[in-house]
């Protein structure tokens, strides 16, 4: 028997959708959400005589992913078909890429948490078309005991990008990362909108166990449903620790496929190698060879985005922003291009980025809102000129992001501008003191953290356009 | 040079059902189709890039303008069955 301490090596295989406006290899439109079977034709049901024409404009999208992974761009690339039995898959084969893919090695490189950088390499990243989409139901509504599926083809033929790469992640941690990474560079791209809860990005992982100094690898399990960066973590914690418990206690691994169960964490055998699929792979003979002209490739290099990681440094050297920071708002296109805007306009990069990365990203959890630069910069500059307090700030925000409105309008139609008149605010003080004796009496007797709460009612009876420092002087200086 | 072809394999990837006379009659069949093609394989051809298309044509591709899709009664016509607006198939069991 072989001891530890174990290793577990990893790879990655990744699915990211394109956001082209049409699927791959027909002209139906690509959108998620539409009505079931609205979004096919003939070529994505697959019917017999009909042709597959491959998107121009997703060729162009694999090229840019893998000219930003380093990847080699093939000279002359191939499709293949590759077989198998399932009813998500309306011709019987799916065109993909086999031994000739359109990008070729490459590196994705990742921060660890310690500060460091690893370069992971890239095997591949090849072109294929997703699949449709299969439900089970039964009349009972339970998924064990249904008859029958049912399949919706609006997602079959939809271009999407596989991108393998080797097994050079050590840890949950470092896969975690490497998936982070690779949907910040895909948004930053903007070719997929890499949405892991709408499925435009998926993940399958590949983990073996070895003891630590083993150049071998030991028996390789994929996990598959892995929906989540939380997701994948957790499955390659369990499966680590499920495979080091087998060897240790002596048994002897074999290859197979595991499902990882989000609710149960815990992984289950879909299938060993025995069953894996025999594909039959062979050259689609419907579709010539893909050769992208270099100056194409050339072209399409010059459109290359400044990618994450160089944003992330530049963030930090130029704005000063801490490293989480950037990373935080460089993982999210759109909150990154709204930064930029802000400091153009001249606001300060720390406050930019904290109001884009706390309180509007808590809004624009449930949706785009309408804030733009001139909301930001406008609010900043107003609460730097004491003209709002940070209370009336969020309030002024909510409605920018809901209506669009120019920040001083919403001030002024909300009655949100900071209390100026000192006989106002004197008065809301002493109403504050006369209505609480109890609080006045405890703070008297040295409790000092009675005074938030006084300065808490000040700021309720003035809808929080008081200022609380000044309300706390107020208070100290009448019950001093 | 003689193939050797296991049909039950065969037949199984492409879900076919067959019977004891049809791999009796079928079997050599196959078996000269791959010797044809054995053949072929045979001849020299290191300096031969593979063909993956009989046609002399590279980069057949479209531009990224959508069309309209079919309505869904008639995506759903040839559906041996439907329920909704889904097709509607026997139950799918892992590794069948």
């Amino acid at each position: 028997m072989v001891g530890g301490p174990w290793e577990p090596v990893i790879g990655l295989e990744c699915h990211v959708e394109l956001n082209t406006r049409t699927k791959m290899f027909c002209s139906c439109p690509n959108r998620f959400g539409a009505e079931p079977n609205t979004d096919t034709c003939p070529v994505c049901l697959g019917h017999p005589g009909s042709l597959p024409v491959p998107n121009r404009e997703a060729i162009a999208r694999i090229i840019l992913i893998g000219l930003a992974l380093g990847s080699t761009i093939a000279a002359r690339s191939i499709f293949h078909r590759k077989h198998y039995f399932y009813p998500d898959m309306p011709k019987n084969f799916q065109i993909s890429q086999y031994d000739l893919p359109i990008c070729v090695g490459g590196a994705l490189e990742i921060d660890l948490p310690d500060g460091s950088a690893k370069r992971v390499g890239i095997t591949r990243v090849h072109m294929e078309e997703d699949t449709g989409k299969t439900t089970h139901a039964s009349a009972s509504g339970r998924i064990h005991d249904a008859a029958h599926a049912l399949v919706d083809y609006n997602r079959a033929g939809v271009p999407l990008v596989e991108c393998v790469s080797e097994p050079d992640l050590r840890s949950p941690e470092e896969a975690g990362a490497y998936l982070r990474e690779l949907r910040a560079l895909l948004g930053a791209l903007g070719v997929s909108d890499v949405r892991m809860e709408e499925g435009s990005l998926r993940c399958d992982a590949n983990v073996s166990v070895r003891p630590v100094g083993s150049d071998e690898l030991g028996t390789k399990i994929e996990i598959k449903n892995l929906n989540s960066v939380r997701s994948l973590e957790r499955a390659l914690a369990y499966e680590i620790d499920r495979q080091t418990r087998a060897l240790e206690a002596g048994e002897v691994l074999v290859q197979e496929t595991r499902h990882w169960d989000e609710d149960a964490g815990r992984t289950t055998v879909m299938r060993s190698k025995e069953e894996a699929f025999d594909y039959r792979y062979f050259p689609e003979p419907d579709i010539p060879p893909i050769e992208p002209d270099p100056a194409w490739i050339e072209e399409l290099r010059a459109r290359l985005p400044e990618l994450p990681r160089a944003r992330r440094d530049r963030y930090v050297r130029e704005h000063g922003l801490r490293p989480e920071v950037a990373r935080v708002l460089v993982a999210d296109p759109g909150a990154s291009d709204l930064f930029e805007r802000t400091v153009a306009l001249g606001a300060p990069p720390e406050r930019a980025a904290n109001w884009i990365t706390q309180d509007l990203a808590a809004l624009r959890k449930a949706g785009e809102g309408r804030v733009g630069p001139e909301h930001l910069a406008e609010l900043i500059a107003m609460l730097d000129r004491g003209e709002i307090t940070g209370a009336s700030a969020k309030v002024a925000l909510e409605e920018a992001f809901a209506t669009g409105d120019p920040v001083p309008v919403i001030v002024e139609r909300r009655g949100l501008a900071a209390l100026a008149d000192a006989d106002a605010l004197a008065e809301a003080v002493r109403a504050a003191i006369d209505a609480h004796p109890d609080a006045v009496e405890r703070f008297r007797a040295g409790n000092e953290g009675v005074l938030g709460f006084l300065v808490g009612q000040v700021m309720r009876a003035t809808g929080g356009t008081a200022d609380p420092r000044r309300v706390a002087d107020l208070l100290r200086e009448r019950l001093g | 040079m003689p193939v050797e072809i296991d049909l039950r394999y065969v037949a199984r990837l492409a879900r076919l059902e067959l019977g004891e006379d049809e791999i009796a009659t079928l079997a050599p069949q196959l078996a000269q189709i791959l010797e044809h093609a054995g053949r072929i394989a045979a001849v020299a051809t290191e300096h031969v890039p593979p063909t993956a298309s009989p046609l002399p044509r590279v980069n057949v591709w479209r531009d990224d303008e959508p069309e309209p899709p079919l309505p869904v009664d008639e995506a759903l016509r040839n559906a041996p069955d439907r329920e909704g607006d889904r097709f509607r198939v026997p139950r799918i069991v892992e590794g069948g």
